[in-house]
């Protein structure tokens, strides 16, 4: 039924997968907040064509930062409330690979289902075809950095739950983010080279992969001490 | 392990009284270097020095405004360090310094974010413009200013210390990347119509009163420095005999 | 069998806000024995169990499990400890096998679990998610695993809070048999009822001055 093995990976993965397709609307709400925003911009700029397709890299990853910090905020704090935290916190493998299964999870239910609607914002305002592929992969690769970054200033909000000081924290560091993600876009619908912020993107990724396990466990430890 | 704890316990306990009366000694002479710095920096450079060709004496704001910058970005990894610094080897004082060196960061930072749009105005006309330096300045204000909030998230100090450095850190490895994505973004946008009077092409007698302030900025930097740590000590301390005695004295005095 | 030392403690203590927040505690543990840790509410019990489960670093003094030092044998020590707080640790939207399953060593066979289920009278609810439970089902789910654990020292924080008189009697049954098998552990109760044979140690506030 379930796979204890690779140290806590998949079966962390598993549960929080397993935790959010139970609770259906927890997973909906940042899709809804995605889709409904972006259907304002048009109301609230102006429905021409051209304006919007020239605003779309930066609205669409506006959006995804967003509706990624809307959700990071919960990573940690319903484990932390019912005491699964404390017992996370008491395996004894690496806490490493349960803290990447959690964000794995988080983002096989928010980042991948953001960049599989994208596509369907693209037509909304009117974003040329060739930029479809790169704004798919930049999602893809981008919003894996903003949940884990995101779980960086979640671990350490934690006592307090988020708010608008998870936003403080998070915002700063999602910066290069959101520079090279709509970069991505804008360099694909000018016709340039957009591999190249794709690449430093996916640089951003491997490097958030490799540090920020180590300052989220840091953190949830400080959690039980708030 | 055991040995090392021990160790610690008597370090940790230590080190704020030692710092405390050490810089008693240290903060009168200091100060004296600071205050003859600043004036001698401040009356060269918006008196003596030659106006700019092109800015004309709007520039003279520099004297203030690149001291200010230069501090508050080194001030960021001083922060980040004494916060490894107290992570690592559980060192109080190290904590109480990095505790210091928030606000004192974020002042300079907004010191500096103000003076350069005060200049940006005569300069580029707005007193606003997306250039990477501005850019990354309010993005080290944001940065200061999480670090002093994330501390009310925790009722211990010991967990707020700690969930600070772990910040700092965060932020270090982040700023450099900040900056140069930055630098990036704004060539794309922008293709070098701003520039700034590079500090290797001006000329030695608008430079060098330059080097006197951002000198005496680092020496201001300092004694706030050691001035706030010493209030942290004594507001932390406060139940240590030493502190006690040191109350009794200066009743004594009056 | 001779009684081996489990657990030695040593001139532990812990600072919150600069002051210690309870007396230096000193203690050993051999196996086949039990610790009831006492004090008065805000005294640091909770604190101490966390220490105890290396979740929080002491201030000061150390901790030895089988004569080892938690850095020398962090993961043989979290191997070997079972620790049930005040959390139950139970996820609502799981149900009870599904939670019982999740807190158990991987390798529990489902007959154990089911035996689990049935000692802690929840056999009937096996598929029913944890939030249809009452508060004290919640806490029986979680202690069930008393039963499925290999673990050799229990850290039990308050576990007779919110359970009824055959729940009691099922903790009891528990810990004697964990006893009698040559475990050990350690445990708060504001109950003295306790029927288990065990030492007290109560925590003290700090009174003294740095």
């Amino acid at each position: 039924m379930y796979n204890y093995l690779s140290g806590g990976f998949s079966a962390y993965l598993y549960r929080d997968l397993l935790l959010g397709i139970r609770n259906k609307t927890d997973l909906v709400k940042p899709l809804i907040f995605f889709l409904l925003i972006s259907a304002l911009v048009p109301l609230a700029i102006a429905p021409e064509a051209e304006r919007l397709a020239q605003l779309a890299p930066g609205i669409i990853w506006i959006l995804a930062v967003l509706a990624t910090l809307l959700s990071v905020e919960r990573l940690f704090s319903d484990d932390l409330q019912d005491g699964s935290l404390e017992q996370m916190l008491l395996s004894p493998n690496m806490l490493i690979l349960p803290i990447l299964g959690k964000i794995a999870a988080h983002w096989l239910m928010i980042g991948l289902p953001l960049t599989l609607l994208s596509p369907l914002i693209g037509i909304w305002f009117s974003l040329p075809v060739v930029a479809v592929i790169p704004m798919i992969l930049s999602l893809a690769l981008g919003t894996a950095v903003l949940s884990l970054i995101g779980a960086v200033g979640a671990a350490l909000t934690l006592p307090r739950q988020g708010g608008v000081l998870l936003a403080l924290l998070v915002m700063p560091l999602y910066m290069p983010v959101l520079i090279f993600g709509s970069a991505t876009i804008q360099s694909a619908v000018d016709g340039l080279d957009w591999t190249a912020p794709l690449a430093i993107l996916a640089a951003f990724l491997a490097i958030a992969i490799a540090l920020c396990p180590l300052a989220i466990n840091a953190g949830l430890r400080l959690a039980k001490n708030g | 392990m055991n040995l090392n704890l021990q160790w610690t316990w008597f370090h940790r306990l230590g080190s704020p009284r030692w710092f405390y009366q050490k810089t008693q000694r240290w903060l009168p002479w200091l100060s004296f270097i600071m205050l003859s710095l600043l004036i001698v920096g401040l009356v060269w450079g918006l008196a003596y020095a030659p106006p700019d060709a092109k800015q004309g004496n709007s520039f003279r704001i520099i004297y203030v405004h690149v001291p200010a910058s230069v501090v508050a970005l080194a001030g960021y990894y001083l922060m980040a360090i004494a916060g490894a610094v107290g992570l690592i080897w559980r060192i109080k004082l190290s904590y109480m310094l990095m505790r210091s060196a928030a606000p004192i960061g974020a002042a300079l930072t907004f010191i500096a974010l103000v003076t350069g749009a005060i200049w940006g105005k005569p300069t580029w006309g707005a007193y606003w413009v997306w250039d990477a330096r501005i850019t990354s300045m309010l993005i080290l204000l944001f940065l200061y200013i999480g670090v002093m909030a994330l501390r009310h998230t925790y009722s211990s100090h010991e967990a707020a210390d700690k969930a600070s450095a772990i910040l700092g850190l965060v932020g270090m490895v982040n700023v450099p990347i900040i900056y140069k994505s930055v630098d990036w973004w704004q060539t794309l946008h922008q293709p070098a119509t701003i520039k700034f009077t590079g500090a290797p092409s001006m000329h030695p007698d608008m430079f060098m009163p330059l080097v006197v302030m951002i000198v005496g900025f680092y020496i201001f930097y300092a004694v706030s420095l050691i001035l706030f740590t010493r209030a942290e000590i004594l507001r932390r301390e406060y139940r240590a005999s030493w502190v006690k005695q040191l109350v009794t004295d200066k009743l004594a005095e009056k | 069998m001779a009684a081996t030392n489990i657990l030695k403690i040593d001139n532990l203590a812990f600072e919150r806000n600069d002051t210690l927040l309870f007396e230096p505690v000193s203690l050993q543990l051999n196996s086949g024995e039990a610790l009831h840790i006492e004090g008065a509410n805000g005294a640091g019990k909770t604190t101490f169990f966390q220490i105890l489960i290396n979740l929080l670093e002491p201030s000061a003094g150390s901790v030895y499990f089988r004569g080892q030092t938690f850095s020398e044998c962090r993961y043989d020590y979290l191997s070997d400890i079972l620790f049930i707080g005040h959390q139950s640790g139970v996820k609502a939207t799981l149900s009870v096998e599904e939670n019982l399953r999740w807190m158990s060593p991987d390798n529990t066979s489902a007959e154990k679990i089911a035996l689990a289920l049935q000692s802690v009278g929840l056999e009937h609810y096996a598929n029913i998610p944890c939030y249809r439970l009452s508060a004290g089902q919640h806490r029986r789910v979680a202690l069930a695993r008393l039963v499925t654990t290999t673990a050799s020292l229990w850290y039990l924080d308050e576990p007779f809070a919110a359970l009824d008189k055959q729940g009691v009697a099922f903790i009891e049954g528990c810990m004697q048999q964990h006893l009698n098998s040559g475990g050990a552990m350690v445990f708060s109760s504001h109950q003295d009822l306790v029927k288990i044979e065990a030492r007290s140690y109560r925590l003290q506030s700090y009174r003294g001055v740095m």
